[in-house]
C-alpha cells in the first residue's frame, strides 16, 4: 500500500468539464481547499464539443425574452417532465452566468450595439443562445480553465504555491467514492483512483465530493461522445447509495454525420438549422412539415413560405419545423429512412448552401465547414450534408436536491451537469446544456461549501476513510491484471455498444429490451473477467477494463427504466406504447442499487408551484395532464 | 475488411527506452489515422498508449508526428498517403515521452500559468460589457486555439534546444499574451513580460508554428509580429512608455 499518494481537501470535484470547473471555482472562491480530478488533460473535456451556444434569456436580440419564456420552453421541450424548481433556477440564473463568463475573459459574438449576440435554436421561442461561431463549448471551457489559472495566480501571491487552494489532477480517474459511518451516519469521506500516466493509486480524503462526470454515450454504437463518457459518476453515485432518475431518456441528436463510417455519429450542430438549414429527403421534399405533432401545431409554420419568412420576420411568421425539439426531428428522420426516402448512406439531407452565401456559412459555421471539408470531402457551401441521429446526451442522472445539487441519500455527495438528472425532463433543448453546467456547477459548489460550513460550525470531526475500503478498491482496480484467460476489453465494449444501440436505441419495444437485459446479464460476467496486457503506465486497455464496470451498471439502469416506462415521451420512444400517457407524466423512475442489483421504483414528480403553472394556458397543459390534474388547476382558477 | 496497410508505431517508456514496432492492419474507406491506431489497439496491442478525446479536431488531444510531421491523428485521412506507403507514427519530439504516443505536455500548462489573467476595468459590472464585433474579432481568432501544442512542438527554439525551455514560453503562450493585449477591455500591459520573461525575442518568425496550426490561426502574422511591434513601441517610445505606466496605475487604483 506504500505506493498510494495521499491528499486532503475540503472539496473534491470529479470531472473538469463546464460543471466541474464552475463548481471548483465556486468552492475555491468561498475559501475551500479544492481538488479537480480530470480523466483527460485540462481543457479537453467533452464540453469542448458543444457548438451552438449557451441558452440565457438576456433579451439582447429580442427584448421580449425573459426567464419565464425560457422556463416555459424548457418545460415544453422536456414534455412537462422536468423538475420544475430546477428549470426555474436554470432559467432565472443563466443570464448572470453568461455575463460572469464575459467578466472572466470570454469573447462572445456581438450584436450591433456591442452586446452579446444571441441565435435561434430548436425549441427556443426567441433568439437566446450566446455563442462564438460554432465553437461555444471551447470558449466556455477555455474561459473557466483560465479563470482557474487566475485564481491559482492569486494563491501564488499569498502562499508562493499555485496549488495551495485549488489543484487540478489531470489524467486521473476515480474508481470509488469512499464512505464513513453506517446507516443514518453514513457520509462521504473521500475518493480513490489512479493516475493514468503512472498507474499509481491516489487517495483523497474529503468530506464532500462533487460528481461532474458528464454522460454515458460511450455505451451506444453511434455516438457523438468521447471515450470519457462511460457514466462514471452515475455508477459511483449508485454504488454510494445514491439514486438515478429518468435513465430511460436518452437524447439522440438528429444530425450526426453518417458518412464516411469513421466519422459516423460526429455532431453536426443544430445551428445549421437555426441559421437556415433545411432537411430534405431523397424526393427533395422538406419532410419535417409532415411530422409536426399536435402539441406543437400552434408554434410551427405549416407552409414553406411561412417558415422561410420567419428568418427575417419572426413577429409575423411561425418557425420552421426543422427547429422542433430534437426528439421530434430524430424520430422523423428515422421514419423517412425507414420509408425508403433516405440519402445514399442511410440518413437524410441537410442543406444550407442554397440559403446562405458561402461567405456567411464560413463565418457562422466555420468548424462545420472545416469538418465536412476535411473528413468527408464535402463542401457545405455548395453541397448538402448527409445526416442522421446520433447518441448525444442523457437526460437522466443522479437524483439531486434542486437548490443545493446534493445527491439524494448520500450526505456530502453533490452532482451537477449532464451527470445530474431532472432539469431536462424527457428531452433537453439545445443550448440548455451549457447553461445547466454553469448554473448547477455553481450551485453544487455552493452546496458543498454550505455542507462544510455546517459541519465545521457543529464542531463535527471530519469523516475518515476505512482502510478496508481502500484495500478493496486497490484489489478491484488490479483485478484485470490477474485474469489469465479473460476477454479483450475492447471486444466487450463493442458488444455492449451493439446491444444498447440495437435493443435499447431510438425506437424501443418490450421484447427487445427484455432480450437486452438477458444479454447484459451475460455481459456482467464477461466484464468481470476481462483481462489486460502490459503494465500500469498509461495503459488504455486497463483503463477501459475499469470503465466497463461503470458502463455495464448504467446500461442496466437505462434498459430497466426503459422497459418499465410504458409510453413514448421525449428521448424514450416505444413501438409497443406509442404516444404520451398523461398518467406516466406524473412519474419519475428511480434506480437504486440493492445487493448489486438495479431496482426500479416509481416516484411522484414534484408538483409545480402556482406561480409557475400560471405561466401556461390550461389549453396547453391539457395536452399533457390527466383530467384529475386539470380539475385541480381549474378549481383555483374558477375561485379567483 | 479493407486494405492491409503497414504502420510503424513508437512503443516506448518514460525512461527513454523504446523502438518502432511494425503492425499490419486493415484500413477501411474514409478512415483517419486515429481509426487505424484504434484498430491496432483493439486487435493487436490493447496497451498501446494513445491520448485522444473528441476525434473531431476540436479538443487537440491526439497530437503526434506522422512521418515526422506534427499533426492531429483525427484529422489525418488515410487517403492522403500512397497505398503502399508505410505510415510512421511517433510521439511529439519536443516533450518527454510518458509512454508510446503519449507525451508529458505539462510544460505548456506551466508556461500558461505565468501569463497574468484577464483584468477588466475596476467597477465594470458583469452585464455592462460593450464591445464591437470588429474589436473582438482579433482576439477571437486566437481563442480558436484548441491547445494541441503542435505549434509548441514544431517551434525550433525549443524543439532543438531543450535549454531554451526555461526562457521561452513558445508560440501558444505568446499568442495568449497577444490575445489579452488585443482584448478591448483588458487593462493590464503584458508586453514587457512577453519580452523579458516569456522570451518573445527568441522568436525569429520562421512561421513554422503557423504552418502547423490545425485551426489555421495566423499565429505569426496576427499575434507574434504585432506583439513584437508593441514591445518595440513600449521600449523605445518614452511617451507611450509613460502613457502605459499611467494607464495601468490609474486602473489599478
Amino acid at each position: 500500500m506504500t505506493d498510494i499518494e495521499h491528499f486532503k481537501h475540503d472539496v473534491v470535484v470529479i470531472g473538469a468539464g463546464g460543471a466541474g470547473l464552475r463548481a471548483a471555482i465556486e468552492s475555491r472562491e468561498q475559501g475551500k481547499n479544492t481538488a479537480v480530478i480530470s480523466k483527460s488533460l485540462l481543457g479537453k473535456a467533452h464540453t469542448v464539443m458543444a457548438e451552438g451556444g449557451i441558452a440565457a434569456s438576456m433579451g439582447n436580440v429580442n427584448s421580449k425574452d425573459n426567464w419565464q419564456v425560457h422556463f416555459c420552453d424548457t418545460m415544453r421541450g422536456g414534455k412537462f417532465l422536468s423538475h420544475y424548481r430546477m428549470a426555474e433556477l436554470h432559467a432565472k440564473e443563466a443570464p448572470a452566468r453568461v455575463w460572469e463568463l464575459e467578466s472572466w475573459g470570454a469573447l462572445f459574438d456581438r450584436t450591433a450595439e456591442g452586446k452579446i449576440s444571441q441565435r435561434n435554436f430548436g425549441g427556443h421561442e426567441y433568439p437566446r443562445l450566446a455563442h462564438v461561431g460554432d465553437r461555444t463549448g471551447l470558449e466556455l471551457i477555455r474561459t473557466l480553465q483560465q479563470k482557474i489559472v487566475g485564481l491559482q495566480q492569486e494563491d501564488k501571491k499569498i502562499s508562493d504555491d499555485y496549488e495551495s487552494r485549488l489543484r487540478v489532477f489531470a489524467e486521473c480517474t476515480i474508481t470509488d467514492i469512499l464512505l464513513a459511518g453506517e446507516g443514518e451516519n453514513r457520509r462521504v469521506a473521500g475518493a480513490f483512483g489512479y493516475r493514468r500516466d503512472s498507474g499509481k493509486f491516489v487517495l483523497f480524503e474529503a468530506p464532500t465530493v462533487i460528481i461532474a462526470t458528464g454522460g454515458i454515450g460511450r455505451s451506444f454504437k453511434v455516438s457523438s461522445n468521447s471515450w470519457e463518457y462511460t457514466g462514471d459518476g452515475h455508477a459511483l453515485a449508485l454504488r454510494s447509495g445514491g439514486t438515478l432518475v429518468n435513465m430511460e431518456f436518452i437524447q439522440f441528436h438528429p444530425t450526426g454525420m453518417v458518412w464516411p463510417p469513421s466519422v459516423k455519429g460526429l455532431l453536426v450542430t443544430e445551428s445549421v438549422r437555426g441559421d437556415g438549414g433545411v432537411l430534405t429527403n431523397s424526393e427533395d421534399r422538406r419532410f419535417m412539415f409532415d411530422y409536426i405533432p399536435d402539441v406543437f401545431k400552434d408554434q410551427y409554420a405549416k407552409t414553406e413560405e411561412e417558415a422561410d419568412g420567419w428568418y427575417t420576420d419572426p413577429e409575423n411568421n411561425k418557425r420552421p419545423p426543422e427547429l422542433l425539439p430534437r426528439d421530434e426531428v430524430s424520430r422523423s428522420i428515422m421514419a423517412e429512412v425507414k420509408a425508403g426516402r433516405g440519402s445514399p448512406h442511410g440518413g437524410v439531407f441537410l442543406d444550407v448552401s442554397k440559403r446562405l452565401s458561402a461567405e456567411t456559412i464560413k463565418e457562422k459555421l466555420p468548424s462545420m465547414w472545416h469538418q465536412f471539408k476535411e473528413l468527408a470531402d464535402v463542401d457545405i457551401t455548395e453541397e448538402s450534408m448527409e445526416v442522421g441521429p446520433t447518441c448525444h446526451y442523457v437526460m437522466g442522472g443522479v437524483e439531486v436536491d434542486s437548490d443545493s445539487a446534493a445527491a439524494v441519500g448520500v450526505p456530502g455527495l453533490f452532482c451537477a451537469g449532464e451527470a445530474a438528472g431532472g432539469l431536462h425532463g424527457s428531452n433537453r433543448l439545445g443550448g440548455n446544456s451549457l447553461s445547466d453546467l454553469l448554473v448547477f456547477g455553481r450551485r453544487a459548489g455552493m452546496g458543498a461549501v454550505e455542507y462544510l460550513n455546517e459541519m465545521d460550525e457543529a464542531g463535527a470531526i471530519r469523516p475518515s476513510v476505512r482502510q478496508q475500503d481502500v484495500n478493496a478498491a486497490v484489489e478491484a482496480a488490479l483485478a484485470p491484471f490477474n485474469q489469465v484467460e479473460g476477454e479483450n476489453p475492447y471486444t466487450v465494449q463493442q458488444d455492449l455498444q451493439d446491444v444498447m444501440a440495437d435493443l435499447v436505441g431510438i425506437i424501443r419495444t418490450g421484447d427487445e429490451m427484455r432480450s437486452a437485459l438477458d444479454r447484459l446479464a451475460e455481459m456482467r460476467v464477461r466484464v468481470a473477467n476481462v483481462a489486460v496486457m502490459g503494465g500500469r503506465e498509461y495503459n488504455p486497455g486497463w483503463h477501459l477494463a475499469l470503465d466497463l464496470h461503470h458502463q455495464m451498471l448504467v446500461s442496466e439502469c437505462v434498459a430497466k427504466s426503459a422497459l418499465a416506462r410504458e409510453e413514448s415521451r421525449g428521448g424514450h420512444t416505444r413501438n409497443d406504447f406509442q404516444g404520451m400517457d398523461p398518467n406516466w407524466r406524473m412519474v419519475n423512475l428511480i434506480c437504486r442499487l440493492s445487493k448489486d442489483q438495479v431496482d426500479i421504483a416509481k416516484q411522484d414528480l414534484p408538483w409545480m408551484s402556482e406561480e409557475l403553472i400560471s405561466l401556461f394556458a390550461v389549453s396547453e397543459l391539457s395536452k399533457y395532464m390527466t383530467e384529475v390534474e386539470l380539475n385541480q388547476l381549474r378549481v383555483p382558477e374558477g375561485a379567483v | 475488411m479493407g486494405l492491409k496497410r503497414n504502420f510503424r508505431v513508437w512503443r516506448g517508456n518514460s525512461e527513454g527506452e523504446g523502438a518502432l514496432k511494425d503492425y499490419e492492419v486493415d484500413v477501411l474507406e474514409g478512415e483517419v489515422v486515429l481509426d487505424v491506431i484504434f484498430r491496432i489497439q483493439a486487435t493487436q496491442a490493447t496497451d498501446l498508449a494513445v491520448r485522444w478525446n473528441c476525434k473531431a479536431g476540436k479538443c487537440g488531444s491526439c497530437s503526434v508526428e506522422i512521418n515526422g510531421k506534427p499533426t492531429l491523428m483525427c484529422m489525418t485521412r488515410m487517403n492522403t498517403f500512397e497505398e503502399n506507403e508505410t505510415i510512421t507514427v511517433t510521439p511529439l519530439r519536443t516533450f518527454p515521452v510518458t509512454r508510446d504516443l503519449v507525451t508529458d505536455v505539462s510544460f505548456n500548462y506551466a508556461k500558461a500559468r505565468e501569463v497574468p489573467a484577464f483584468t477588466p476595468p475596476v467597477g465594470l459590472e458583469p452585464g455592462d460589457y460593450r464591445m464591437s464585433q470588429e474589436d473582438v474579432s482579433r482576439s477571437q481568432e486566437f481563442r480558436k486555439c484548441i491547445e494541441c501544442f503542435l505549434c509548441q512542438d514544431t517551434c525550433h527554439v525549443i524543439r532543438d534546444h531543450e535549454e531554451n525551455k526555461t526562457n521561452f514560453a513558445g508560440p501558444r503562450v505568446l499568442m495568449r499574451v497577444a490575445e489579452l493585449e488585443m482584448h478591448p477591455l483588458d487593462t493590464l500591459d503584458r508586453t514587457r513580460m512577453a519580452q523579458e520573461e516569456l522570451g518573445l525575442g527568441y522568436c525569429n518568425i520562421t512561421k513554422c508554428c503557423t504552418e502547423s496550426c490545425p485551426e489555421h490561426i495566423q499565429i505569426t502574422d496576427n499575434a507574434l509580429i504585432p506583439l513584437k511591434e508593441r514591445v518595440v513601441d513600449v521600449k523605445y517610445d518614452p511617451v507611450k512608455w509613460l502613457g502605459n505606466k499611467i494607464r495601468v496605475r490609474s486602473s489599478n487604483d
